[in-house]
Order: C-alpha cells, then sequence, then structure tokens
C-alpha cells in the first residue's frame, strides 16, 4: 500500500526533541498518528552508584518545568528506604504547602501563557496575535493576573523548597525547614487575592467549553480510562493516595491499590517507531488498557474534592455528563482550572496551620532496600522506583513520568485531529494549529528544560512513502 | 544604574548550565549595581523582575554563537505559542514587560557557546568552561564602563 507521510517536528537543540508524523493511506485518509517524543535517557544510569539522600535533588535535573514533582515523588520513595512510612505533621504539611504551590504556578502558566490564547482569540487566529503579547494587548487585566499567580506559586515553591532551582526541601523522612510567621504572613496577605483570580479563570474554561460544547465534543476526543491516586475516602489527594482506575463510564477498574505493588497493576508496552513507552493497566492488555492521567482523570476519578468551591465546581463539571466521567479533551482545561482553585484553597488552609511553624522535621525508621514514591503531578500521576543496596547505594530507577502515561491518548487525539481536519495531502495553518491545540490540552512536557536561545521553530514536512519530502513548513 | 542578569539553563545537562554558572560566577564579583538571578529557563513572572532594572543581561548557553560568546542588544520580539514548553524567550519577556508594566529596559543576550548538551552531568565541558571565563572577563569590564 502507498502511503504518505506528514511531519510536524519542533528542533531544538535536544536530538529528536518531538514531533508528529501523520500517516496517510493510499487514498489519502490519515490512517494513522504518531507523536514521537524523546524521553530522557540515561538518567536512571546517571544516578545508579549516587546514594539515596542525594536523589531528591537529583532528580530535579530531569525537568526544568516540574522538578518540584520530581523532587517530591523521589522523597517519598527514599522515606520508604528510610523506613518512614508516617512523616511528622509539620514535614507533610510543609511538602503538600510546595506541592500545590507547585500546581498553583504550573496550573496558572499553562492556562495563561499556553492556552488563553487559543481560548480567547480561537485556534485560527494569526499566531502574531494568537500569544500572551496579544492576551496583554487586549486582555491586559488577566495577563497581569497570569503573571502574578505564577510569581506566587513560585515564592510558595522558594519558601519551602528553599530555592528554585535545585531545591532542598524535602529530605529521606522530613523536610529541613519549617514555615516562618513572615513567610506564612506574606503568603497570607494575597491569598484571597490569588483565589479571586482562580474563580475567574475557572469561569473562562467553564463558559468556553459549554459555549462550544459541540465543536469540542468531537475535536480530538474518546472514550478512555483514567488513573489517579485518590484518598483513602475516596476524596481527590495530589500529594498521596491510593491507586484507582476507571472505565470510560466510571466502573471501577482497580480501587485502593498500595502504589508499592504499582507494577502488578500498571505495564509498559514499547513500540519500534517511539522512544517513550506505552503504559497500560495490566488486567486489560495494551489494546483496551491505555487511559489518562492528569487533571481530567483526576476530576472523574475521584468521589468528591475536600475543599468547598472546588468540590461545587467539580460537580458543576460532572452535571454536563449526567455524573459519568467526562472524556472530551478540551476539558481538561475546565479540570485544570477545578484544581486550580483547589490548590488555592488547600494553600489558604495550609497557611492557617500552625504545624507549619513545628520544630519536628524528621522521622525515623528501619533502612529498607526497596521504595517507591507517586504524586500527583501538574500533568499527571508520576511514578519514581527505586532499590537500593547496603551500601546506600542506588542499583535501580524506573521512572514513568505523566507524560509518558498519557502517550497513547495524545497520539489518539492528534489522530482524531488529523482524521478531522487534514484536507488532501497539503499542510494547512488550520491543520498545524489544531494539532497544537489538541497537544498542549495534556499540558506535556516536552522538554527535560534543555532550551535553545532564540525561538523554537516548528517545522512540518509532507513525505511520501519513499522518504521525499513532497511539502515543508516552518514556523517561528 | 541598576544592572540585573539572569543567567539560565539546566546545570544537570552539561554545557546547558553556562547560564547559572555565568550568574553565579558573576554573583561572586560582587559587581556594584548589579543584581543577580538564575533559573532553569526564562518565565513569564520575570516579566515583573525585569520591570524594576534598568539594564538587563540575559546569559544562556548557545550551540552556535560565535567562540567564545556573542553579546548583543536585544530587541523585543513577538512570541510564538509553542507546542508545550513554558519557557519564554527573552526578545518576548521584553515585550511582555512593556505591554504589562510599561518597562522598557535596556537588554543584552550573553550567549556563550557550548558543546555538550545531550546528556546528563553537572560539569561544564573545558571549551565551555573557557568560554565562561572570557564570558565573565568581558561582562565585569563593561560594567565598569
Amino acid at each position: 500500500m502507498t502511503t504518505k507521510k506528514i511531519t510536524i517536528e519542533p528542533v531544538t537543540r535536544v536530538e529528536g526533541h518531538g514531533k508528529v508524523t501523520i500517516l496517510l493511506d493510499e487514498e489519502g485518509q490519515v490512517s494513522q498518528a504518531r507523536l514521537h517524543i524523546v524521553e530522557f535517557r540515561g538518567f536512571e544510569r546517571f544516578i545508579q552508584g549516587r546514594p539515596y539522600w542525594e536523589i531528591p535533588v537529583l532528580v530535579q535535573r530531569l525537568c526544568g518545568i516540574c522538578p518540584v514533582s520530581h523532587h517530591l515523588a523521589a522523597a517519598k520513595a527514599m522515606d520508604g528506604i528510610v523506613g518512614v512510612d508516617v512523616l511528622t505533621p509539620t514535614a507533610e504539611k510543609m511538602r503538600r504547602l510546595m506541592h500545590y504551590g507547585q500546581m498553583f504556578q504550573s496550573h496558572a502558566l499553562h492556562f495563561f501563557h499556553l492556552v488563553s490564547p487559543d481560548l480567547l482569540f480561537g485556534f485560527d487566529a494569526d499566531p502574531l496575535e494568537r500569544n500572551v503579547i496579544g492576551v496583554a494587548q487586549k486582555f491586559p487585566d488577566l495577563a497581569v493576573q497570569g503573571v502574578m499567580m505564577r510569581k506566587y506559586g513560585q515564592e510558595i515553591i522558594k519558601a519551602t523548597a528553599g530555592k528554585k532551582i535545585h531545591g532542598t526541601g524535602a529530605v529521606p523522612g522530613g523536610i529541613n525547614k519549617n514555615l516562618s510567621i513572615e513567610e506564612r504572613d506574606g503568603f497570607l496577605k494575597d491569598i484571597d487575592q490569588m483565589i479571586e483570580w482562580c474563580r475567574a479563570s475557572l469561569k473562562i474554561a467553564k463558559d468556553y467549553t459549554l459555549e462550544h460544547i459541540g465543536e469540542l465534543a468531537d475535536f480530538g476526543s474518546f472514550d478512555s480510562n483514567h488513573v489517579s491516586l485518590v484518598r483513602e475516602d475516596g476524596a481527590m489527594d495530589l500529594y498521596h493516595g491510593n491507586l484507582r482506575a476507571i472505565t470510560s463510564t466510571g466502573e471501577k477498574i482497580f480501587d485502593q491499590v498500595d502504589y508499592q505493588g504499582y507494577f502488578k497493576y500498571i505495564a509498559e508496552e514499547v513500540r519500534s517507531w517511539s522512544y517513550m513507552k506505552f503504559p497500560f493497566i495490566s488486567s486489560l492488555g495494551p489494546e483496551t488498557g491505555w487511559y489518562r492521567v492528569g487533571p481530567l482523570s483526576r476530576v472523574n476519578a475521584c468521589d468528591f474534592i475536600d475543599t468547598p468551591e472546588a468540590e461545587a465546581a467539580r460537580k458543576d463539571f460532572l452535571s454536563i455528563t449526567d455524573g459519568k466521567p467526562n472524556n472530551i479533551t478540551m476539558a481538561y482545561h475546565w479540570a485544570r482550572m477545578i484544581e486550580l482553585l483547589h490548590s488555592g484553597e488547600k494553600i489558604r488552609e495550609l497557611l492557617n496551620d500552625p504545624d507549619l511553624q513545628g520544630t519536628d522535621l524528621m522521622a525515623k525508621g528501619e533502612r529498607r532496600g526497596e521504595s517507591v514514591g507517586l504524586i500527583e503531578a501538574p500533568r499527571g500521576t508520576l511514578f519514581h522506583h527505586y532499590k537500593v543496596d547496603e551500601n546506600d547505594q542506588v542499583t535501580m530507577a524506573n521512572l514513568i513520568v505523566s507524560t509518558t502515561n498519557n502517550n497513547t491518548p495524545m497520539n489518539l487525539a492528534v489522530e482524531g485531529v488529523a482524521r478531522k481536519y487534514l484536507s488532501g495531502a497539503e499542510i494547512t495553518e488550520g491543520l498545524l494549529n489544531r494539532v497544537e491545540v489538541a497537544i498542549r490540552a495534556y499540558d506535556p512536557c516536552l522538554s527535560c528544560a534543555t532550551h535553545a536561545m532564540g525561538q523554537m521553530p516548528l517545522v512540518i514536512e509532507l513525505e511520501d512513502a519513499a522518504g521525499n519530502t513532497l511539502d515543508r513548513r516552518v514556523r517561528g | 544604574m541598576k544592572i540585573l542578569i539572569i543567567g539560565y539553563g539546566n546545570p544537570g545537562r552539561l554545557d546547558d548550565g553556562l547560564g547559572p554558572a555565568f550568574a553565579e560566577r558573576a554573583r561572586a564579583l560582587e559587581l556594584s549595581g548589579v543584581a543577580v538571578e538564575s533559573n532553569y529557563q526564562l518565565n513569564v513572572e520575570d516579566a515583573d523582575l525585569i520591570s524594576k532594572y534598568e539594564v538587563v543581561v540575559f546569559a544562556d548557553a548557545s550551540v552556535d554563537a560565535a567562540e567564545p560568546f556573542e553579546f548583543q542588544p536585544l530587541e523585543k520580539k513577538a512570541p510564538m505559542v509553542g507546542f508545550s514548553s513554558h519557557s519564554i524567550t527573552a526578545g518576548s519577556l521584553l515585550g511582555l514587560a512593556e505591554e504589562l508594566f510599561g518597562a522598557t529596559p535596556a537588554a543584552y543576550t550573553m550567549a556563550i557557546r557550548g558543546y555538550d548538551f545531550n546528556e546528563f552531568g553537572e560539569v561544564l565541558s573545558e571549551r565551555a568552561l573557557a568560554n565562561l571565563d572570557a564570558a565573565l572577563e568581558f561582562f565585569a569590564g563593561w560594567v565598569a564602563e
């Protein structure tokens, strides 16, 4: 069979950073879409032989976008290595504050910087306008809110992790600092404003989704399983809990699974064309066991949210699907803003907790040789699994990052968009825009923090089966 | 005159750490009137930060700058909405600072040539270190002028 390939490739200093290939059949119809992402390579080897206590800091080298998530997931795993199953109240709450600060700044940044231009100007708007400067010019108050919310979350990270780069706050068995009264009061002063801005952001995402529900329901959407951590009582818990998996209609596949045994429930498939693995629920197999993670899955999977405004927003969200899980890809944005509000509420709750000024920072236990740490990172469930020998050196590391969990769904989202919007063998601006919008819904982390001076261009190539380039476009 | 250096890059990715290394070495020089920040990458909230300075120097590793470094004035640029990464370019940051805060600091890029980027490791290559030394020597003289 004759096939043609359309390739969309961002070129960066990281070799083979990521590209989209849309395969056409001989009738010119989309047969498959492949999102190629080069996962971090060699990291497990890099940390082998390093002492376990270095790992929560070392893993932050992985990614400049969500270093705090790696820091905390590794710290949770190393808690197990030092035999600590329960942290002191001060340590747990400081880590939670750090985590909600990370969630707050990440969700705010994604929404204002990357998504709001799509929602405010439309997918077909000129890229010269459809960007954060365009938002600043037409909606200056909104743009300032985004910047200040991001800054607020970053300052919380700095106060809890110690610094912006390579924070050291979380250590195996606890935390190395508490929150001073001065730091607390500084954050309390602004938290009500932050929550007010969360409400406004949530309204934008909700209103947009409802106004465009017809289009969005058919935009890279599909039924899927969903996986996330939930608390023992079924509440959303972004820092800690047990694993739950549900079907697209809400039936539980497994529930309250201790994540120390995650490998009995989650497996990973390798495909020849991708460096990134394809995780799936073992009992269902790779064909039907793939799943989504992240804000959409977390809001779908939990029984309730333990902060009042976010819980009201969750009920509102599920009301449009009669209480069943929402499987619309673009609903990720609405769900993300529910989590933004939840994070704001949680930050306020924590700031008012005197345990943050406690001085009992470390717990002790009996040394173990293997441990797993899971956390709900902004983009979804993040797995860290380590083995440590009697010399305190790491001998094995296995990491499943959030974006890897969403590998199959992102491919399907791109494929769905391509099927609907590809016309002939031409790479149109509209197609490119929509492929980007579909991928952005998942807020994937593709960069591992390596960046290039200057703008990242987007290269689109159209190739036939023999590898001849039929068309090529560059944006940026 | 208030000068700000922002050095950015991932110190765990070999020569990608040139930006933060430049920032930390410049901090150690304790140059009068010079403030220093470093981070993995530039972010939108840096628009607020740079709006408080008269001069901003963005220090980063470069894969293709002339050796040992290129120091050039920077103009504001319109950003492009990216696939994913949350970073923002220095030129876009200038534009954002002007739009949001009415600030128009003079801006420069210090692009220090690096060579090794695609492995993990918290060490600069020998050639990158030499380029860093040259960039710092130039920068100290430039500030003095």
